[in-house]
């Protein structure tokens, strides 16, 4: 069978260290991939749908970086929100008044909240666990008060920078398929980075800081270096996304990286699964789906069974997904802590021996 | 120096407030090691209920604040039942977590039930302000200040006199010690959220009185991050001086520059002195410093 691991023998080291060794595996990811690329070929024209990809996707790359410091570093972070806000504001501060190209944006965005990120996760030497959550909400208070307040930064009033549509070679990114492809891009190399990230010695790093950073010290790891480098790792996804963001909506706005915005992440990551890459977008899927779910099933059941329009109901709508989403987060902590990663886990592993399990 | 004695005065006497809002911050944290960011929402979702009790016809005042204390005492027991206990051994993430989804699920409950328009707490208190020297003293400002007093010396007292008291400080110290000479731990972790609650009552009236009861009351909840680390997360003088300071320090700086950046100093220097004092001296001023022996 080829989801199985008997019959499939490795023959050199590398096939046995391969990310995906089965053939399973690899067919499941050409498939994936094959889907990535065609199947919003079909959806071009349906731009809510199209959109909510988009989202996801975005929001992949941010959780994806917020687990690599949260699930594999274990170090808190409340901050993810305000590093997006300094790679957004930096990218579209570059292109706005400096005519920079896209692309030099993005880099340039996220290599400013890597910088930006390890200063704040200098205290991370010192201090450990709540104290450091602490600090790296000051971190993202501190941002957006900056990004407020200081109009160089943040643009004066209303705190926004407009920004073109991204170009490359003339050609323009400017419906919703085309920013798709822009978007998939950067979703790919994010997620294969950080799956082969945290295969190669500085992911050991970062685990053995998890598991218990004085043995890790004691094992030759260079704690502090590694700390910095996933506040910066971290963080660098964090810019790329918040840059990406920005080139999207074609606007910095510090309403999207909010507190509550740090908050969100947060959630995907542990709703997905901490230490887990997969189990990044599997909750930036959940949570992006979640609200808009919620959305329909509300209004149509007030407007089929109570008979109530939208407007009437709209008001209640956003408090009603405050309270779900928090009620969700507290269900999926206490019936599974270890996320939607784990599920994808009990279903692979249920599998494996199927239909003879015993 | 009028100015600036005013400042002060004012600053402190606010300081107080946030103390004690600080206190069941703290509380939670030296019993249980939960940080719980829902403290500021436990105190909107208190403001709300007051507002709500004082809106019924003919309720007296004190009734409110027993109903209201009584309540919110419950609530801290069902928290720690229902949601907290389970998540014990988890890691530190899940349980901050946890906190934040009960922020939302107050947040998010208050507005369904109470929409989200502004409400009134009003006490009946004095509105014009005594003068003090150089000072004007809003007499709610004295009046919060004295609850808060009477609030922390009966904590003070409850701590080191009372049984339950002297159990909590045990258990806070060592979990597995207080086991064995027969405290019941988890009855020590349902009472520190009960007392949370009721500090959190208090908060709620006066804040509630001090900014109106919406949503944004829960704000008060952020504030107290800095206070607490100025003092140290498990002291709970620690939680008084480090409001006081903070109280001051905040009022003197919105007082000094906010003319010239615009407004907002207020949202800012606590948290920029917060990141000074966790770089300087992570454990704040009376917080206990723990020593990792391999």
């Amino acid at each position: 069978m080829i989801n199985r691991e008997s019959g499939v023998f490795q023959t050199s080291y590398q096939g046995d260290m391969a990310v995906y060794p089965l053939p399973l595996a690899k067919i499941a990811l050409g498939l994936t991939l094959a889907a990535l690329l065609l199947v919003p070929l079909g959806l071009a024209g349906n731009d809510h749908l199209l959109s909510i990809l988009n989202t996801i996707a975005l929001a992949s790359i941010g959780a994806i970086g917020l687990n690599i410091l949260n699930g594999y570093t274990g170090q808190i972070s409340l901050g993810q929100g305000a590093f997006m806000a300094v790679g957004g504001y930096t990218a579209a501060i570059l292109s706005a008044r400096y005519g920079m190209p896209f692309w030099f944006g993005i880099l340039a965005g996220g290599s400013m909240a890597a910088l930006v990120g390890a200063l704040f996760g200098i205290p991370s030497l010192r201090i450990k666990g709540l104290y450091l959550a602490v600090a790296t909400l000051a971190a993202q208070l501190i941002i957006e008060w900056t990004i407020n307040h200081v109009p160089w930064i943040g643009g004066g009033a209303q705190s926004s920078i407009y920004v073109d549509s991204p170009r490359l070679l003339g050609f323009v990114f400017n419906t919703e398929l085309r920013r798709y492809y822009l978007i998939l891009v950067f979703f790919l190399l994010a997620y294969f980075g950080a799956q082969n990230l945290v295969r190669s010695r500085v992911g050991r790093a970062f685990i053995a800081i998890r598991d218990r950073d004085v043995a890790a010290e004691i094992i030759g790891v260079n704690i502090f270096k590694y700390k910095l480098l996933a506040f910066a790792v971290s963080s660098f996804y964090a810019g790329v996304a918040g840059a990406l963001w920005t080139y999207y909506l074609r606007i910095a706005n510090y309403e999207n990286f909010t507190l509550a915005v740090s908050v969100e992440y947060l959630t995907m990551v542990i709703i997905g699964g901490l230490g887990s890459v997969l189990g990044s977008v599997l909750g930036a899927i959940f949570i992006k789906l979640l609200p808009i779910a919620l959305d329909l099933t509300v209004i149509s059941i007030a407007k089929n069974v109570f008979g109530i329009s939208y407007e009437n109901v709209a008001n209640f709508l956003a408090n009603f997904q405050l309270l779900v989403f928090g009620a969700l987060i507290i269900l999926f902590l206490i019936v599974e802590p270890e996320g939607l990663a784990r599920l994808w886990e009990n279903v692979k592993r249920y599998f494996r021996l199927w239909p003879y399990s015993y | 120096m009028a100015f600036f004695l005013d400042l002060i005065t004012n600053g402190l006497l606010v300081g107080l407030m946030y103390s004690l809002v600080a206190v069941g911050f703290v509380l939670i944290y030296k019993a249980t090691s939960i940080m719980n960011f829902a403290q500021g929402d436990l105190v909107m979702f208190a403001g709300y209920i007051a507002a709500v009790m004082l809106g019924l016809k003919g309720m007296p005042i004190w009734l409110m604040v027993i109903l209201l204390c009584a309540g919110m005492v419950l609530l801290g027991f069902v928290l720690e039942r229902g949601i907290l206990r389970p998540m014990v051994g988890q890691p530190l993430v899940s349980v901050i977590m946890v906190t934040i989804g009960l922020s939302f699920v107050l947040q998010g409950l208050v507005t369904i039930i109470w929409g989200g328009s502004t409400r009134e707490l009003p006490l009946p208190v004095r509105v014009a302000p005594y003068t003090l020297g150089p000072a004007l003293i809003s007499p709610i400002n004295l009046v919060a200040a004295l609850i808060a007093l009477l609030f922390l010396l009966a904590f003070g007292l409850f701590f080191t006199r009372s049984r339950l008291g002297v159990a909590m400080r045990a258990v806070a110290d060592d979990q597995q010690a207080s086991m064995i000479v027969g405290i019941r731990v988890s009855r020590v972790f349902a009472l520190s959220w009960a007392i949370a609650g009721l500090a959190a009552a208090a908060g709620g009236i006066i804040w509630g009185n001090m900014l109106g009861v919406d949503r944004l009351l829960a704000l008060v909840g952020l504030k107290v991050f800095p206070v607490v680390i100025l003092g140290g997360l498990d002291s709970i003088g620690g939680a008084i001086v480090g409001g006081l300071i903070m109280g001051a320090v905040e009022s003197v700086a919105s007082g000094y520059l906010d003319p010239y950046v615009g407004g907002g100093t207020k949202d800012f220097i606590p948290y920029v002195l917060m990141i000074l004092v966790l770089f300087i001296k992570p454990h704040g001023f009376f917080g206990h410093e723990t020593i990792e022996r391999v």
